[in-house]
C-alpha cells in the first residue's frame, strides 16, 4: 500500500495505480530550477533533472558540490535546517511537493531516506521496522508481523535476523544496521529511497551486500543514490549525474557517463585530474 | 589529450604505458623496413636482423599486457583512461601481428623468386612503402591522440588492397605463362599478402585511436555505424 496524494487538496495522483504496474521508464520525479540556498550561500542553482521510476540515479561530485544538498530537496529534508531557501519546483508523479498545502511528513512517507551512517533507535530490531508503521497507524500485531519480514527480506536482513528480532538493533554489525535502516525505510513502502553514501562507513563485504540490494530493491522503488566512490555509482546505476559547484554539470546513461562523458568537467573528475 | 593525472604514480604509469607502446610500435616499423629491404637485396643478414627485433617486440606485447592489466586492476580507470588503455591492449596485439609478418617477409629473403619478383617489382615496392607509411601515422595518430590522422589512415587501405589487387592478377598470369616458376610466384603472392595485412593491422590501429579519441568503435563502421553522441572530450 502506498500513500495517496501529499496533502488534503485535491490531487491528480489519487486515481494512479501502484509504481509496480507503471512501465519501468515512466517519470517518477523531475526538479525544474531547482536552487538551494542556506542564507547568503548558494548550494545548488539551477538544477534540472528527471528521475526515472525503477531506475537507480547515482549523483556524484566532490565534497561541498551540492549533491547531498540536493538529495536531500527530493523529500523537503532540507525544511528542517534554519535559514534554508528552496527555490524551484520539485514533481512527484507530477505533484508539486514544495506546494504549501503538502505535508513535508507525507512527502518523508513516499519519498524515504537512508543515511551515511546507519542510525537504528536504541530499541529491538522488531521494534526498529515497525516504527514507521505505527506512526501511519498499522497496530494490528500480525499485519505488522507480516510488513516487519517483508521489508527485512526486501532488505537482505530477514535470514539474519528472524530469530532474534526481540534483540536490539544496536548488536549487529555495521553492515546489518544499515540493512536494518533500509529495511525500516521499506517498511513504510516509499515510492523512491534516497540514500546518502549508504555504504561508506562499511567493509568491502557489507559494501557488496548494499550494492546488491540496492539492485534488487529497483524493482520496487526508484532510488536515487549519492555516492563518492564511483566505481559504486558505475555498477549500481542505470543514470548518474555529476555535480560540481552546485551545478548539476552533466547527467545521462552511467555507461556513457563512464566510458564517454560529454563534458570536459567530468571526463577530469571521474578520471581524477581534477582541482 | 588530457591535463595530467591527480595520482603521480597513475600518471606515471600511463607515461610508460605510452612511452613502451611507443617504443614497440618503432621496432615494428624497423623491423619491416628491414624485411622489405632483405626481401629486395635477397639478404640472410638482414632476415636475422629481423628475427631478432620480433623477439624484442613479442617481449614488448607481454609487458605492455601486463602493465595495462596491473593498472586496470589497481586504478579502475574510467572515460579517456579506459578507452586508451582499452586501445592499447588492442595496440599491442596488432603491432604484435606486425613483427610477425614482418619476420614472414624476411624469411622469404632466403628463398628463391626467379623472374616472378621483377614482374611486380612497381607495385609490390608502392604497397611497402603505402603500408610502412600508414602503420608510421597510425602509430603517430596513437602517440598524439589524433582521430581526423588515423581516419585518413583507414582511407589509405583501400590503395593498398588495390595493389594487392592487381598483383594476384600479374601473378596468376605469370604463372600461366611460367608454369615451371609457380612456387617462386606464390612466394611473391605471400609477400603481397603479409603487407596487405600490414595495412590491415595499421587500419585496426587506426580504428582503436579513433574509440581512444572520440569514444566512437569504428570497426565495422559501414554495417553497424556508431550512434551519435554528441561532443566527447
Amino acid at each position: 500500500m502506498k500513500a495517496t496524494g501529499l496533502s488534503s487538496a485535491p490531487s491528480r495522483l489519487r486515481d494512479v495505480a501502484s509504481p509496480a504496474s507503471v512501465p519501468a521508464d515512466q517519470l517518477k520525479m523531475r526538479a525544474t530550477n531547482l536552487s538551494v540556498r542556506y542564507g547568503e550561500k548558494v548550494a545548488i542553482k539551477d538544477v534540472n533533472i528527471d528521475v526515472h521510476a525503477n531506475q537507480v540515479l547515482a549523483l556524484i561530485g566532490p565534497s561541498g558540490c551540492g549533491k547531498s544538498t540536493f538529495l536531500r530537496a527530493l523529500n523537503r529534508m532540507n525544511d528542517t535546517i534554519p535559514g534554508i531557501h528552496t527555490e524551484g519546483q520539485v514533481e512527484l508523479e507530477g505533484e508539486m511537493i514544495y506546494a504549501p498545502e503538502v505535508d513535508p511528513v507525507l512527502v518523508r512517507r513516499r519519498v524515504g531516506m537512508v543515511f551515511q551512517r546507519s542510525n537504528p533507535f536504541p530499541k529491538s530490531i522488531f521494534e526498529n521496522v515497525a516504527y514507521g508503521l505505527r506512526i501511519s497507524g498499522v497496530s494490528e500485531r500480525r499485519l505488522l508481523a507480516e510488513r516487519i519480514e517483508r521489508a527485512l527480506r526486501h532488505a537482505g536482513l530477514w535470514d539474519e535476523v528472524k530469530d532474534r528480532l526481540n534483540e536490539s538493533g544496536l548488536s549487529l554489525s555495521g553492515g546489518q544496521q544499515q540493512r536494518l535502516c533500509i529495511a525500516r525505510a521499506l517498511a513504510v513502502e516509499p515510492e523512491v529511497l534516497l540514500m546518502d553514501e549508504p555504504a561508506s562507513a562499511l567493509d568491502p563485504i557489507a559494501t557488496a551486500k548494499i550494492e546488491d540490494l540496492v539492485s534488487d530493491l529497483r524493482n520496487e522503488v526508484t532510488i536515487v543514490i549519492v555516492t563518492h566512490n564511483m566505481q559504486q555509482a558505475a555498477r549500481v546505476s542505470q543514470r548518474t549525474g555529476f555535480f560540481y559547484m552546485g551545478r548539476l554539470v552533466e547527467v545521462g546513461e552511467t555507461t556513457q557517463i563512464f566510458t564517454r562523458p560529454k563534458e570536459r568537467e567530468t571526463e577530469d573528475y571521474i578520471t581524477g585530474r581534477f582541482g | 589529450m588530457p591535463q595530467a593525472h591527480t595520482s603521480r604514480d597513475f600518471e606515471s604509469e600511463l607515461r610508460e604505458l605510452r612511452a613502451h607502446s611507443l617504443a614497440m610500435g618503432a621496432r615494428c616499423e624497423r623491423g619491416l623496413q628491414l624485411a622489405l629491404k632483405a626481401f629486395w637485396e635477397g639478404s640472410a643478414e638482414l632476415a636475422s636482423e629481423v628475427e631478432e627485433l620480433d623477439r624484442h617486440i613479442d617481449r614488448d606485447e607481454m609487458d605492455i599486457d601486463a602493465l595495462i592489466l596491473r593498472i586496470l586492476a589497481l586504478r579502475q580507470p574510467v572515460a579517456y583512461d579506459l578507452r586508451f588503455l582499452a586501445a592499447a591492449l588492442r595496440l599491442v596485439t596488432d603491432l604484435e601481428r606486425i613483427g610477425d609478418e614482418a619476420v614472414n617477409i624476411a624469411e622469404r629473403a632466403k628463398e628463391e623468386h626467379g623472374t616472378a619478383k621483377d614482374k611486380v617489382r612497381g607495385e609490390l615496392k608502392t604497397m611497402g612503402e603505402q603500408s610502412q607509411e600508414m602503420l608510421r601515422d597510425a602509430l603517430d595518430a596513437f602517440v598524439q591522440g589524433e582521430a581526423n590522422r588515423a581516419e585518413q589512415v583507414m582511407v589509405r587501405d583501400d590503395s593498398v588492397d588495390e595493389l594487392y589487387g592487381r598483383i594476384i592478377r600479374a601473378m596468376t598470369d605469370f604463372m600461366t605463362q611460367h608454369p615451371a616458376q609457380v612456387a617462386e610466384a606464390i612466394r611473391v603472392i605471400h609477400v603481397a599478402k603479409y603487407l596487405e595485412r600490414v595495412a590491415d593491422h595499421a587500419t585496426n590501429i587506426a580504428e582503436e585511436v579513433i574509440f581512444m579519441v572520440r569514444g566512437e568503435d569504428v570497426r565495422h563502421f559501414r554495417t553497424h555505424p556508431p550512434p551519435n553522441v554528441g561532443r566527447v572530450v
